[in-house]
């Protein structure tokens, strides 16, 4: 097309949603959604500290995820300080007359989970909240990124954002995943290859064949996990795959507003020779079941491989951060890593607790004993229902497993499910920080299928034996 | 918010990399409203020990960085959550500005809007730094103004995104620019809503 330079999904999607740009580059963005969870109490504190309203409720969500107890049945006794976080954001919604799927609404779970779920994730959206991993939404070609409490206030107040223009970088996976692999694995490669500031200032986008393979649920897995390289945000450009997981949803366009989206849509994907700042490529093939030995994301290996050994490393500040990591997870250098013992599992959180996640987990543990305890939550209550109606949850519990309700739960804590001190846990979460699961809790990250193979062995284990002859 | 111009105080070396937001904030600590004060938590599991005595060693601890203004990091500071609290931590605790070699985007933002300056400079100047402030505690500098580090004898010049730095300098927040421009963000939202009509979620509750 003469005249109109080629441009990236990224592109398109922002250069919609540019109110002004000033002299210095900023953008001010108009914000087509706006979650928020439990954790917003701090903007609605300088919300009212100004007397300021909300300027678009229609576009504001609140869902209660971070601190809602997971084991919520009759006669569960809440801890009085956590339904206090709860029942302030119900306080702070209602006053602002804002819809909220809080403690018991049929559609409460995980903001990133329910968010697509309710069909308030589409194509072409910007979409900000207060959780780094708001980078999930850009599974469906939305511009979706996390955001701080001041800015929380302002998009409330304004319903816009200052934004700096992000470089753009691509990421191409091409070729077949081998089986038992999911985008679990695919997205800890490619965080292990950038390394955790390795896409710092830069918007992704995930292209290739093995992405286009990809199921909804896992798109938003890989899409999840963009934040943990540092990336602003991660995007996949709409396909037929994205227009099915939409269709019907309770909060989407219907009918005729449909069409009109879907057409929209169909403009959105990155112009043939369009311009990226990076670019990699990366071929499935390559791509091992991998788990995390370390306190960040990118300090992960296959599965098959052996504890690193921080001698080995030249750069002196690497050595000495895989020397810190390594005392702090009490893992020997040299040490086979599928040999580590575990002493509990965890299948939940944001990145990987999705119909799709748990599918695979049960895949494995259908039939078979978890050596270890652990706690299986749901991404939401509608993911619940579905499972139990699958008899997922039967597997779970058979294998000795505790299937509870939806919530962030051991992924941040908040709500109280932690670990003991010195703990070692599998678990489908997004961060191995140091005491993110409970102070001195040590944390090694992998995909559903890799946690059920670990909670059977009770040490670190390959999911490949595992899947053999099972439908996931 | 607190303007920052030229800031004269001791810098305190941490010399690791990745000191993510769940080091500088855990999250059992973030149900506080803020006027309670995040210092007293600030990288709490790498200060004190279970039973909550400081440790000795942290650098923080150590009596020669008693009323440190600065931290110089390793590469990855502030990397992880958007959990503002993060900020609020180090700026209730006094901290004026973080020296380290790269930082988490949303924590840098987050600090820009409250007044913490993250100033960037190369790992050698960062590694340098440690190494002359964990053998000789001294006040350094941070200009930013002139956009410079003064450590000892050394003048370190840095590089920080021009609306950054101006905000700092005069200590504004966004939302009154923000407001001076409702027209036009009126006339955007209207002209969308007849442009996109299947961006309205299509029903409310
Ligand atoms: S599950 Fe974890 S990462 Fe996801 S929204 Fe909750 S706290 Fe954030």
């Amino acid at each position: 097309m003469i005249g109109n330079p080629p441009r990236t999904l990224f592109d398109k999607v922002w250069q919609a949603h540019v109110v002004l740009t000033r002299e210095d580059g900023t953008s001010l963005l108009a914000i087509d959604r706006h979650f928020l969870h439990e954790g917003s109490h701090h903007a609605f504190a300088q919300l009212a500290d100004k007397g300021a309203s909300v300027a678009r409720p229609d576009l504001t969500f609140g869902v209660a995820d971070h601190y809602v107890p997971t084991r919520r049945g009759a006669g569960q006794v809440i801890d009085p300080a956590i339904a206090e976080m709860v029942e302030r954001l119900e306080r702070n919604t209602a006053k602002h007359g804002i819809t909220l799927f809080g403690l018991g609404d049929p559609r409460q779970g995980i903001v990133h989970v329910v968010g697509p779920e309710q069909g308030l994730t589409l194509p072409g959206l910007t979409i900000v909240c207060g959780d780094s991993h708001t980078s999930t939404h850009g599974a469906y070609g939305a511009l979706a990124f996390g955001i701080g409490a001041s800015e929380v206030a302002h998009v409330l107040m304004t319903g816009t954002l200052w934004q700096k223009k992000p470089k753009t970088f691509r990421i191409n996976v091409d070729g077949a995943l081998g089986p038992g692999l999911s985008a679990k694995d695919i997205a800890l490669h490619i965080i292990a290859t950038v390394g955790a500031d390795g896409a710092t200032g830069h918007a992704l986008e995930y292209a290739g064949s093995a992405i286009r393979a990809l199921s909804m649920e896992g798109r938003l897995t890989l899409c999840n996990l963009s934040i943990e390289s540092g990336a602003r945000c991660g995007m996949i450009a709409p396909d037929e795959t994205t227009l099915r997981a939409i269709t019907g949803r309770p909060f989407a366009p219907q009918g005729a507003l449909f069409d009109q989206a879907v057409e929209a849509w169909r403009q959105l994907p990155s112009d043939e020779n369009a311009h990226f700042d990076r670019e990699i490529m990366i071929s499935a093939s390559d791509i091992a079941p991998i788990v995390t030995w370390g306190v960040t994301p990118e300090q992960a290996l296959p599965i098959t491989a052996r504890v690193p050994d921080p001698a080995r490393e030249t750069d002196p500040v690497r050595a000495e951060a895989a020397r810190a990591a390594l005392d702090y997870m009490g893992l020997t250098p040299g040490a086979a890593l599928a040999a580590v013992p575990v002493s509990r599992v965890f299948i939940g959180s944001c990145t990987n607790s999705r119909i799709e996640d748990l599918r695979s987990a049960a895949a494995v543990l259908a039939g078979r004993k978890a050596r270890v305890p652990g706690l299986v939550s749901p991404g939401s209550s509608g993911v619940k229902r579905q499972a139990e109606e699958e008899g997922l949850d039967r597997i779970f519990r058979e294998a000795g497993l505790e299937w509870v309700e939806s919530g962030c739960s051991m992924c941040v804590g908040m709500n109280g499910d932690i670990g003991q001190p010195g703990e070692r846990i599998a678990s489908t979460t997004n961060r191995n920080f140091k005491g993110r699961q409970g102070a001195g809790v040590r944390t090694h990250l992998m995909s559903p299928a890799m946690v059920a193979a670990a909670a059977i062995s009770g040490t670190l284990a390959d999911c490949r034996p595992f899947v053999e002859g099972r439908k996931a | 918010m607190k303007p920052f111009t030229r800031v004269t105080a001791l810098a305190c070396p941490l010399p690791i990399a990745n000191i993510d937001t769940d080091q500088l904030i855990p999250a059992r600590f973030m149900r506080r409203t803020r006027k309670e004060g995040y210092g007293p938590v600030l990288l709490h599991d790498l200060r004190f020990e279970a039973d909550g005595s400081p440790k000795p060693d942290f650098p923080l601890n150590r009596p020669e960085h008693a009323g440190a203004g600065f931290i110089v990091a390793r590469r990855n500071f502030g990397s992880g959550s958007s959990r503002e609290a993060a900020v609020y931590a180090l700026a209730d605790y006094g901290i004026r500005a973080v020296i380290a070699p790269s930082f988490g985007d949303i924590f840098a933002q987050n600090a820009v809007n409250n007044g913490l300056l993250p100033v960037r400079l190369p790992e050698d100047a960062v590694e340098n730094l440690i190494l002359n402030l964990s053998a000789q505690p001294a006040p350094i500098t941070v200009d930013l103004e002139n956009t410079r580090v003064e450590a000892g004898g050394l003048t370190l010049p840095f590089v920080i995104d021009p609306v950054w730095r101006t905000k700092l300098l005069n200590g504004w927040d966004d939302l009154d620019l923000t407001l001076s421009h409702a027209a036009e963000i009126r006339a955007f939202m209207e002209r969308d809503a007849r442009a996109r009509p299947w961006m309205a979620p299509s029903r409310t509750g």
